[in-house]
């Protein structure tokens, strides 16, 4: 690594084709949102200023604060799933072996997916009559009722848990790879049992990869659209009713461009502030890791 | 490794592969026969639907629509990252921790937030319904992922070897073009691949940002599936076509996957 304050004109040529795009395709909807959100609009071109007025409404709406807990509710549902589920594989998978690569690539299928082809099929999945998991729950004397809110959040939860465990699995098994031998040799010398070597050998060292995936599986079941959609339009009622949803109904369907905005940007700061908390846990980590 | 959970993985596979499973058989059944009866084994498997779909160009210029733009995509995308993930990878320049992270920022975007804009300044350059308006819509989330997955490539190649490059003689374009490249292929392969990947799969935008003639087969499906809810076998087919370019990719690059969805962060 070279230290010195002449470095930010050596690097600014190599930064500046991808800054550009990005100024281009995020600052520029970005800056509009903002615009959106601090004015009104007659007809979609007259803009005239309202100051704080949109996010006054959004906060006191209790369609917002219903849409923003059914989405951290769906979040920490299926996080408390996913991260013990998608650890406990990953630590009984075999370290090597021929099924391994071909696990690895069946692990990650779901997650290739197109979001439109996920929320397609467990939609017929869950058909009545036909539908597998229809079948499959009858079998066992469950009825899987579609006017049912509990059974639609349990199919949810199944849909994304189908989705996306293979995303925790497949991180937490690269890194338990890289474990030395010898550090589970020390584990037994010391007489250490199954829960003694998870919790002083393995865990520490997979503090990186599962703050990765609690980010990343954390925004993107926060910010879970199409799928659901998909699947239940929002319904029953409105128990499915997501932030997402409720930010495209109101931008796109009502066109209520100054209440969209401010909505967006309050969805934008809740995204800011998750991410930051995060990535204070990932830059130690990786310098932790950078030490062993 | 305990006999007692020995198979916990391969049960845990086998339940993740069985809605594939499910929507493959689907796809092999007659176009009218799922309405009526429930089965696990399709009775008269039949290619009908993939040939429909293969032979109506309103259902596969979907797919080569859905393929322009995410080409598009990867191109623009691993171009401008690669110089970006170098800078990362090599310079200390002051705000670099702070637009790195910002990257991520990117990365964890809601498309729904960007629907609208995207809409506005789409039709503004009357550029809807075009192929580039999709893959400049998906840079903003896959710029980021490119950059932040070839850093990772990047870090792990001694600084040595750019040092002695340049001691040799070799110009920043020699350098990244004959030394650098060949040493992070895979490191490019897999960017590229979760860029495609990112704009294969994605939805909301795609199909918002156009109407006819950029199409993608996501599009198609959600229609049809809104009005022929009869259709199923023959969407079905369609998903598992859907399906192809991720699994062939991914058998290619299986043993870079997990680099690649943790951003480059797990080596």
């Amino acid at each position: 690594m070279r230290h010195s304050s002449s470095q930010a004109t050596t690097a600014l040529p190599y930064l500046l084709p991808a800054l550009m795009v990005l100024a281009l395709v995020g600052g520029v909807p970005l800056g509009l949102v903002a615009y959106y959100a601090v004015h009104d609009t007659f007809g979609g071109n007259v803009f005239v200023w309202v100051g704080a007025d949109w996010f006054v409404k959004v906060l006191t709406s209790p369609e917002f604060y219903a849409a923003l807990g059914r989405s951290l509710a769906f979040s920490l549902l299926v996080l408390s799933i996913q991260i013990p589920l998608g650890i406990f594989i990953a630590l009984r998978m075999p370290k090597s072996g021929p099924l391994v690569a071909a696990g690895i690539v069946l692990l990650a299928i779901p997650m290739l997916t197109p979001q439109i082809v996920v929320g397609y099929l467990w939609k017929v999945m869950a058909a009545p009559e036909t539908g597998l998991l229809t079948q499959a729950l009858g079998a066992v004397g469950l009825t899987l009722d579609p006017n049912s809110v509990g059974w639609t959040w349990v199919l949810l939860v199944a849909m994304d848990t189908w989705h996306w465990t293979g995303l925790v699995v497949l991180l937490c098994y690269a890194r338990l790879r890289t474990i030395p031998d010898a550090y589970y040799q020390a584990a037994a010398v010391d007489g250490a049992g199954r829960w003694a070597v998870f919790r002083h050998v393995q865990l520490p060292r997979l503090k990186l990869v599962l703050a990765i995936a609690l980010l990343l599986r954390f925004m993107d079941s926060f910010t879970l659209y199409t799928e659901a959609y998909v699947i239940t339009r929002g319904g029953p009622g409105l128990s499915t009713v997501f932030l997402s949803h409720e930010l495209v109904q109101t931008g796109l369907i009502q066109f209520d461009l100054g209440e969209a905005g401010a909505m967006a940007v309050i969805y934008f700061l809740i995204v800011v502030v998750v991410s930051a908390f995060f990535y204070r846990l990932i830059v130690p980590a990786r310098a932790d890791e950078a030490r062993r | 490794m305990t006999p007692r959970f020995a198979l916990a993985p391969a049960l845990f596979m086998a339940l993740v592969m069985v809605p594939i499973y499910w929507l493959i058989a689907i796809s092999l059944q007659d176009a009218r026969s799922l309405g009526t009866s429930f089965t696990l084994i399709p009775a008269n498997p039949t290619l009908a639907n993939f040939r429909f779909i293969l032979t109506e160009p309103d259902w596969y210029l979907g797919y080569l629509n859905a393929l322009i733009y995410v080409l598009i995509n990867v191109v623009i995308s691993v171009g401008v990252a690669l110089p970006a993930a170098y800078a990362f990878s090599r310079f200390r320049f002051p705000g670099r921790r702070a637009l790195f992270f910002s990257l991520l920022m990117f990365r964890m975007m809601v498309p729904a937030i960007l629907l609208v804009p995207f809409v506005q300044i789409f039709s503004a350059l009357d550029l809807i319904d075009t192929h580039i308006a999709v893959a400049l819509a998906h840079c903003f989330f896959s710029v980021p992922i490119a950059i932040w997955i070839l850093e990772g490539f990047i870090s792990g190649v001694p600084v040595e070897v750019d040092e002695s490059a340049r001691a040799d003689g070799h110009s920043t374009w020699s350098f990244f073009r004959r030394i650098l490249l060949p040493m992070i292929a895979p490191g490019v392969a897999t960017a590229a691949f979760f860029c495609f990947m990112f704009s294969w799969v994605e939805f909301l935008l795609s199909n918002a940002l156009t109407t006819i003639d950029a199409k993608p087969f996501g599009g198609i499906m959600s229609r049809v599936g809104g009005v022929l809810s009869a259709h199923v076998p023959l969407l079905a087919a369609a998903g598992v076509l859907g399906l192809v370019p991720g699994v062939l990719l991914a058998i290619l690059l299986r043993r870079h996957l997990a680099q690649g969805f943790s951003l480059g962060r797990v080596s």
